[in-house]
């Protein structure tokens, strides 16, 4: 590496730390949640050593630690936390607060299933129930990314045409606690892509007084404010690439919002974000290897969602699978939905879409599950009726599921899945 | 009997200068706005306010303010956590020499009784817990006054609000005990009937850093049902008959601060508000008029 950077075997949790340790943030409001609280307890030690400078603070819930942190960033501080699952959830009012309020902050939420049945494996229903707040969302797949992303989430949420905070998603366990090799920057070349933070509000100050956060009690007046944020945050889509140039040129690592594997030539291709999208290149890679056209796209950016992009990469595929890792109760898959309202209307889009629901609360999406949505496309007609959401479970999950059913005195419940 | 005064002895020397212009969407005769004035006008001008939901909430309503000093809305159940941001921010930007230290400002949460007694208190014990320096003006209405004068945690026992129909069942909960057994630096009750006791207390708070409570009693009209210009009058009744106490505790120690030299019974109270009339038509509950009585006058055996 050059300019005394290093390469480092880094937990994903690991590498979010070392992304705000790189951003030189100045305080972080903090509060521990499996599987987040690695992130908060490497910052303590860095602000406790003297390694960054300002404040780390515990606060008494993640209702209280993004009230601390919006309003640190309202008052002209760059501002870095962490949550994930119930965490996100009982915080909830404050993303759509601190997206009001217009603060360039980055929360980082480790992606964890939600209760109830309580429980700790990663899945996206947490991450996507704070989609309509106004925060931007980028979803890592790799602990590479998950560094990068975060210097990238800083220069967007300061960039003054955004000025909102973004989130940074990764999954819990398969990123958080997964050692992959990093790429660290040395701090000089870190600062020559981002900067000392430059509010573009004057904050909290004697000799200039300004009321924030104040009521709106006219629909116009709200409206208005509301539509200032859609536009704000759609001229992340904008800035992205900017942001992600100088990125390239300073880092060598070049991002787009929407990541094509293989896709060229496709014929069937699959939409997914997150971790498992590794798996699902190791699928694509298989089936390639077997002569068969089929390709990925996973989304970085899910909010804004880049509708362009995915418009032009579904263009004229003879069939687009979506994986969701979420459910949402009646719906289906949440992604699902808004990959199909993208490519509506469009003269060529997709001639076939399917929905599938898989990896929930951790669960796996096996070889031969991402084998089966492949063939499922493969074999999909557009005279076929029309098909319901497919929920994913292997046999032998399923045997795991009605044994522990036993034990507990109940009768073994219906196959809810395929495969 | 009235404890000896250092720095505020008569009305002339309180300070002049009005932070709150006059003109808000605010009920006529709010006690709470009362004593937000007076409060403002001793803290001074170099304040941030860092305000819950609640009636105080209307004071600025896009695009209008009537303050000088800095605001802050939050949601209602984490106001001290914005007061702790807030704070935490300006130490870091001074400290680092972004910020002149002149530009430095009280950070004073604002909250009624409902977020202050209920939703918003385990922000405010974190933040207790924590020595923040800030200070806390709670103006107490006894119920959820913004929503149409709901129970709150806060409504006296016997109180009829638009949520208890035969009245309120259980007694007041006692936010000045739970701040002290945190062992802040500093807590008070206020009323604005007393701006002289009212302007000492905050003299005395602003020589000690960490959390200030300042709690005040907010005579309120329209939910209490009394004429607004009765509102003086109700809140000295409040104080005469022993019913709000005017006290401090530095350092956890309890000091009245005043104490009647003899004390009105409770009825004269009582008998003005709309909310306590059923106790009295269409026939006279003594069974629960003589509890409200013990229970001011067991209080005041055992204050200090």
């Amino acid at each position: 590496m050059v300019d005394g950077g290093m390469r480092k075997l880094l937990t994903g949790n690991a590498a979010a730390a070392w992304g705000a340790r790189m951003a030189r943030v100045d305080y972080v409001p903090a509060f521990p949640i499996t599987p987040q609280t690695e992130i908060i307890e490497l910052l303590s030690d860095w602000f406790g050593d003297g390694t960054l400078r300002g404040k780390f603070v515990t606060l008494d819930s993640e209702h209280s630690m993004l009230t601390a942190a919006g309003a640190a960033a309202a008052a002209g501080v760059r501002v870095f936390t962490a949550t994930s699952s119930q965490g996100l959830v009982y915080g909830l009012e404050l993303l759509y607060t601190l997206a009001g309020w217009r603060v360039p902050l980055v929360l980082v939420n480790v992606s964890r299933g939600l209760s109830a049945p309580i429980t700790l494996g990663p899945d996206h229903n947490d991450v996507l129930a704070a989609r309509d707040t106004g925060f931007l969302q980028l979803h890592a797949e790799t602990c590479q990314e998950v560094f990068d992303f975060i210097l990238m989430a800083y220069r967007l949420a300061e960039s003054p045409a955004v000025s909102v905070p973004v989130l940074v998603n990764l999954d819990g366990f398969q990123l958080s606690f997964t050692r992959e090799a990093v790429e660290l920057p040395s701090a000089e070349q870190a600062g020559r892509f981002l900067g000392p933070f430059q509010p573009l509000h004057p904050g909290f100050r004697h000799s200039r007084p300004v009321a924030q956060g104040v009521a709106v009690l006219d629909g116009a007046t709200y409206s208005y404010f509301r539509y200032q944020l859609h536009r704000a945050v759609e001229n992340a889509l904008t800035e992205f690439p900017r942001v992600a140039a100088e990125f390239a040129e300073t880092f060598g690592r070049s991002y787009s919002p929407l990541e094509l594997y293989r896709a060229d030539d496709a014929e069937l291709i699959l939409v997914m974000i997150g971790s498992y999208a590794t798996k699902a290149k190791a699928a694509v890679d298989r089936w390639r290897a077997a002569g068969r056209r089929v390709g990925l796209a996973r989304l970085r950016l899910v909010r804004p969602l880049p509708v362009a992009e995915l418009r032009r990469a579904l263009a004229g595929r003879r069939a687009v699978g979506v994986l969701d890792q979420n459910l949402a109760p009646g719906l289906g898959g949440i992604l699902f939905q808004e990959v199909a309202g993208a490519v509506a209307g469009m003269a060529n889009g997709p001639a076939v879409m399917r929905s599938f629901v898989g990896g929930l609360g951790g669960k796996d999406v096996s070889d031969d599950e991402f084998d089966h949505l492949l063939s499922t496309l493969e074999a999909a007609r557009p005279e076929d009726p029309p098909a319901d959401v497919e929920l994913l479970m292997t046999q032998s999950e399923w045997l795991q599921v009605a044994r522990s059913l036993t034990v507990a005195g109940k009768e073994g419940g219906d196959h809810a899945g395929s495969s | 009997m009235r404890v000896a005064r250092e720095h505020f002895h008569n009305l002339k020397e309180l300070p002049k200068t009005e932070q709150l212009e006059p003109g808000s969407p605010l009920c006529a005769g709010c006690g709470g706005l009362s004593a937000l004035r007076l409060v403002h006008q001793v803290l001074g001008e170099n304040v941030v306010w860092v305000n819950a939901a609640g009636c105080m909430t209307l004071l600025a309503t896009f695009p209008y303010t009537p303050m000088h000093a800095s605001w802050l809305y939050t949601t209602m159940g984490s106001a001290a956590a914005g007061a702790q941001g807030v704070r935490d921010a300006l130490d870091i930007l001074i400290e680092s020499g972004r910020l002149p230290a002149e530009e430095n400002l009280h950070v004073v949460v604002l909250a009624g009784d409902g977020s202050t007694l209920d939703m918003g208190l385990s922000a405010t014990s974190a933040a207790i817990h924590r020595q923040l320096d800030f200070w806390y003006l709670c103006y107490d209405n006894e119920a959820y006054g913004n929503t149409g004068f709901q129970l709150s945690a806060a409504s006296p026992l016997g109180s009829l609000t638009a949520t208890t129909h035969h009245g309120a069942t259980q007694r007041k909960k006692d936010i000045f005990e739970i701040w002290r057994a945190h062992r802040p630096p500093y807590v008070a009750t206020l009323s604005a009937h007393d701006p002289l006791d009212l302007a000492e207390k905050i003299a005395r708070g602003k020589e000690l850093h960490g959390p200030k409570l300042l709690l005040s009693l907010a005579v309120c009209p329209t939910g209490w049902g009394f004429d607004p210009a009765l509102g003086d009058e109700i809140a000295k009744l409040a104080i005469e008959t022993g019913v709000w106490p005017l006290k401090e505790a530095k350092d956890g120690v309890v000091r009245h601060t005043y104490r009647p030299s003899r004390f009105r019974p409770v009825e004269d109270y009582l008998r003005p508000q709309r909310r306590f009339r059923h106790l009295f038509a269409p026939q006279r509950n003594e069974e629960l008029l003589s509890r409200l009585q013990q229970q001011v006058d067991a209080y005041w055996r055992d204050a200090t």
